[in-house]
């Protein structure tokens, strides 16, 4: 199969929506002739025209906002905020509004939108473009909450995303955007709720979300070596979250780890270490290990930022330490 | 108002202090030496140094992402701008902040920011506690054309003319927010008609002009000590390089070399040398001595940046809370 980055198959998943759904408009600063901070809207003001492809000013409660007002009034908007930093001036239209209307009303209504953004330190941006605070939209009920880690999942995801009926919270990775993986030319979905068994092993659950998928991936072949056998879990949605394909694994291996780029209080690894805790903890053999930011704003300076980042320093000790427990 | 020519002098160093320091940024960015994101004040000069001139340095400055350019003029120190650039412990906020976070409570610098907009309403609350503690400090908040189009502009704004509050709002309309010109981004040309809803003043200058920006300013800020409420002055001016370096092409994506090109004919910091002399207020040979010394002072400050250590391991967790 051919090769694309991220970036390149959220771009797909994009064109496809728009060629085969007029209802699809995009909105978001950067996102016309610039093709988007992270070029994943590239080409497409060309294609489609103004009329569906619109740069906003940076009015994010406005347009934000206006992407709510619009699905509820039967169009399919997919909003760009540069950075999840930056979801924090719009937080009412999405955390009171996107999220609530369809509850709210009783059923009367639907916001069938999708929000894109992006987390991830490592960029030297420091503390206020860094961030990876996800956790937060996995917290409030009526959104959904999309997480890809490859390109394959990104263009299945992202068209999954356009089509549902429900607003959809899509956060990517910085540092995913140039990765490059198999993405298969034709349009094609992936549900949400349905984690992907990124490696297949015996000794040891890790459950990864976004770039850490790739970082335990590399810390599994680092490990491998002495013997350790990880299976890696990639939830690939945080709402709905597959508890079950999570708890199998767990199952089997007894040891879990998980590992989130959000800082560790009251994230989403500390949510998955929760659910196994209440509904698989007579299958543990080893207390839980989270992976994850520390609990301090991304710092700026290069050295602190790259150890601030979550990644093998951190998983491969862990491991070490998951093993210890026999 | 007629400037003195001390004045005039001082005006011109600062802006070529400002350029002198970007221009050497440009350099060291692309050595890797700066990491992360810069954002290049070049061409707008007149501005912040127009502005800041009117203050004293007991008065408050909220600043942006293309902060350079203003904590220089509000008197920063380059030494501890270009090692906190550099990410290094020495630096203004010891390396934890870097080029978009320089800020300095001693010289009345409230922080530069990386939100767009995210300064208006910091500035009123700094015009709220001057009013309130009894002192006649005056607050100036530098924004973007594009950072007009954020609520906080327009909440602040009404705020600040409400409770006539010792506030003066700076524009920097240099016509694109990234790469959306003003044109795509609002529907008006002059951003300062937006005074008139919420009943203040409203200035427009030409930015590339140091006298007239001051002048506007040390207005305003004279209204704003005597209680009489925040006014907003709105400065053309134009940025020669991309949004930050890195950037492809200084923006080539989103606008031509020509425009560019027609933009540095109105350089501000030539301009004014031009009336310097033309005027006999310095000679050239005082304005090259100036030219040294800022060299010098910069070449001081990265060789400062460059000596010194990057903050330890245990830093990253201190100062997340104040101690004691
Ligand atoms: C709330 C928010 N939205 C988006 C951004 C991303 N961003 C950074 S600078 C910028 C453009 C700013 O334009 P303007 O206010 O005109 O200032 P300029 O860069 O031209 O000085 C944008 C969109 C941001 N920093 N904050
Ligand atoms: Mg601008």
């Amino acid at each position: 199969m051919r090769e694309i980055t991220y970036a390149q198959a959220l771009n797909e998943a994009l064109r496809e929506c728009m060629k085969e759904d007029e209802r699809v408009i995009l909105l978001g600063e950067d996102i016309g002739k610039y093709g988007g901070i992270f070029q994943v809207t590239a080409g497409l003001l060309d294609e489609f025209g103004d009329k569906r492809v619109i740069d906003t000013p940076i009015s994010e409660a406005a347009f934000v906002g206006a992407s709510v007002g619009a699905a509820l009034t039967g169009m399919r908007p997919v909003a760009e905020i540069m950075f999840i930093d930056f979801t924090t001036v719009c937080m009412d239209m999405i955390i009171n509004q996107m999220a609530k209307m369809h509850y709210m009303f009783g059923g009367r209504g639907k916001v069938p939108m999708v929000l894109r953004t992006n987390i991830g330190a490592g960029r030297g941006a420091a503390a206020q473009h860094s961030q990876s605070f996800h956790a937060l939209y996995v917290h409030i009920p009526g959104l959904l909450v999309a997480a890809p880690s490859t390109p394959y999942d990104a263009k299945g995801l992202l068209t999954e995303a356009i089509k549902n009926e429900n607003p959809v919270i899509f956060v990517e990775h910085k540092k995913l955007y140039v990765e490059k993986g198999p993405v298969p030319e034709e349009s094609y979905s992936i549900p949400f709720g349905k984690a992907d068994i990124k490696r297949e092993g015996k000794d040891l659950t890790i459950v990864a979300t976004h770039a850490l998928v790739l970082r335990s991936l590399r810390a599994a072949e680092e490990v491998a070596k002495e013997g350790i056998d990880v299976e890696i879990i990639d939830p690939r949605t945080l709402t709905p979250l597959d508890k079950d394909t999570i708890l199998k694994s767990v199952e089997k291996t007894g040891r879990l780890l998980v590992a989130d780029e959000g800082h560790k209080t009251c994230g989403v690894a500390a949510e998955i270490s929760a659910i196994v805790a209440e509904e698989g903890i007579y299958s543990l053999r080893a207390p839980v290990q989270r992976v994850c930011s520390p609990d301090t704003p991304v710092p700026f300076s290069p050295p602190l930022e790259q150890s601030y980042i979550p990644d093998e320093k951190n998983l491969i000790p862990a491991i070490r330490r998951l093993m210890e427990y026999t | 108002m007629k400037i003195s020519k001390g004045k005039l002098f001082d005006l011109y160093a600062v802006m070529l202090k400002i350029r002198l320091f970007e221009d050497r940024i440009v350099d060291l960015y692309a050595r890797g030496l700066v990491p992360g994101l810069a954002h290049l004040y070049i061409g707008e000069e007149a501005v912040a140094a127009g502005a800041c001139a009117a203050l004293r340095d007991d008065d408050y400055i909220t600043s942006t992402h293309r902060g350079h350019g203003h904590v220089i003029a509000k008197g920063a120190e380059l030494k501890l701008m270009m090692a906190e650039l550099f990410g290094k412990k020495t630096g203004y906020c010891k390396g934890k902040g870097g080029s978009m976070h320089i800020a300095d409570m001693k010289i009345g610098i409230l922080g530069a920011n990386g939100i767009a907009g995210g300064g208006l309403p910091i500035a009123v609350g700094a015009g709220l506690s001057a009013k309130w503690r009894g002192t006649d400090q005056v607050t100036v908040s530098f924004f973007g054309d594009d950072a007009s189009n954020n609520g906080t502009f327009h909440e602040g704004l009404n705020f600040a003319s409400l409770h006539k509050l010792p506030v003066v709002f700076v524009c920097e309309n240099n016509q694109y927010g990234i790469s959306v010109h003003q044109k795509q981004h609002q529907p008006i040309t002059d951003i300062a008609i937006r005074a008139t809803s919420y009943d203040m003043p409203g200035v427009v200058v030409d930015g590339n002009d140091v006298i007239q920006v001051h002048e506007a300013v040390t207005k305003a800020v004279r209204r704003a000590r005597a209680g009489e409420g925040p006014t907003l002055i709105e400065c053309k001016t134009y940025r020669w390089r991309g949004h930050h370096e890195g950037d492809p092409n200084q923006g080539s994506r989103y606008r031509t070399k020509q425009e560019i090109e027609e933009w540095k004919k109105k350089d501000p910091v030539k301009r004014l040398a031009e009336k310097l002399l033309a005027d006999k207020v310095v000679t050239k040979k005082k304005l090259e001595e100036l030219e040294a010394n800022i060299l010098k002072e910069i070449e001081g400050a990265v060789a400062f940046a460059n000596e010194s250590k990057f903050p330890s391991q245990e830093e990253l967790y201190e100062d997340v809370y104040v101690e004691g």
